[in-house]
């Protein structure tokens, strides 16, 4: 059954955003992934568009969000205001954190425990 | 007082100015960026024509969300959601007051938040903030402007992809220092503030 809690992916290039997905599954089959990679015509860059619509995909009413990097968090945030989904955003490094939040959300650890196992690895 | 036909007018400056300036801009952002600004800020200004071109008598609350939302979709960098957020919050003011001073402090507020940049980081900000003064002073002129953009050169970047470069960034302008100077000097040139 899907998980309550989803993760989206954010990064500057479409590739590496459709890519972490790929390695989560694995440990996550039950957390519903989406991402969001490169800017509307598929350039290095972010989309504040793009990532409002992989929080609509996303089949979870709440979502963790990473991204990889500066404007990336900033677009994040702009969706973040235009969507009604509960987003949290973490500033963690973006495999490593999302990651661990995909592990533990499969496992059914509630946020307040992945979000201290989440503290450690924030790089920014 | 900022209006519709102003702002049209503004726009259609700036629009120059940024297609005329694009290789220059991503000059300055090629040894302390990704290279990329005047390429963006081009991007953004098409599509700020584009999106105000298919207005009907628009509002100034919809002429600037329009601009908002056009730099926000189109630009792609860092520029885009901090350009975006800067006519976001003027949009949001405008009801209350369509004074420049205010209406550009609004959105200075609002740069400062969605990109936690402060003055002296050597970013856009280093040119907003002191013209925001100078509109309230009554030093705002095109050389205060220029001034203030120059005045990030011997910055140490803190924010932004520069700040990887730390001491290394010190001798180049910052490249959303000069697009924002642009900015405010076509602002004056449509006639916003004599």
């Amino acid at each position: 059954m899907t998980k309550k809690i989803g993760i989206v992916i954010v990064s500057h290039v479409p590739e590496i955003a459709a890519g972490i997905p790929r390695l989560l599954e694995q440990v996550a089959a039950d957390v519903a992934l989406t991402f969001a990679g490169g800017t509307d015509a598929g350039e290095v860059g972010t989309s504040a568009t793009k990532i409002v619509t992989a929080f609509e995909q996303n089949e979870a009413a709440e979502l963790l969000a990473f991204y990889d990097l500066g404007s990336a968090k900033m677009n994040l945030e702009l969706a973040i205001e235009m969507s009604d989904k509960k987003v949290h955003l973490y500033d963690t490094a973006l495999l490593e954190g999302a990651y661990t939040a995909a592990t533990l959300l499969q496992a059914d650890v509630p946020l307040t425990e992945i979000e201290k196992q989440l503290a450690p690895l924030k790089i920014k | 007082m900022l209006t519709v036909e102003l702002t049209k007018k503004w726009m259609e400056l700036f629009y120059a100015q940024i297609d005329q300036e694009k290789a220059y801009l991503s000059e300055l952002d090629t040894p302390i960026g990704d290279g990329d600004h005047g390429n963006n800020m081009k991007r953004g200004v098409d599509g700020v024509k584009d999106s105000l071109a298919k207005l009907k008598d628009p509002t100034l609350k919809e002429t600037l969300r329009t601009i908002a939302m056009a730099l926000i979709s189109k630009v792609g960098g860092a520029s885009g959601p901090l350009y975006g957020t800067a006519f976001l919050e003027m949009a949001k003011k405008c009801d209350e007051s369509q004074e420049p001073a205010i209406l550009f402090a609004a959105a200075l507020e609002g740069i400062k938040k969605r990109g936690g940049a402060k003055e002296g980081d050597k970013t856009m900000v280093d040119v907003w903030a002191p013209t925001v003064k100078a509109l309230t002073d009554g030093s705002f002129g095109t050389e205060q402007i220029k001034q203030a953009v120059a005045s990030t050169k011997e910055m140490i970047a803190r924010k932004g992809r520069a700040s990887y470069l730390g001491e290394r960034s010190v001798g180049h302008l910052d490249p959303g220092a000069m697009s924002s100077g642009y900015l405010f000097e076509t602002f004056i040139a449509a006639g916003g503030v004599k």
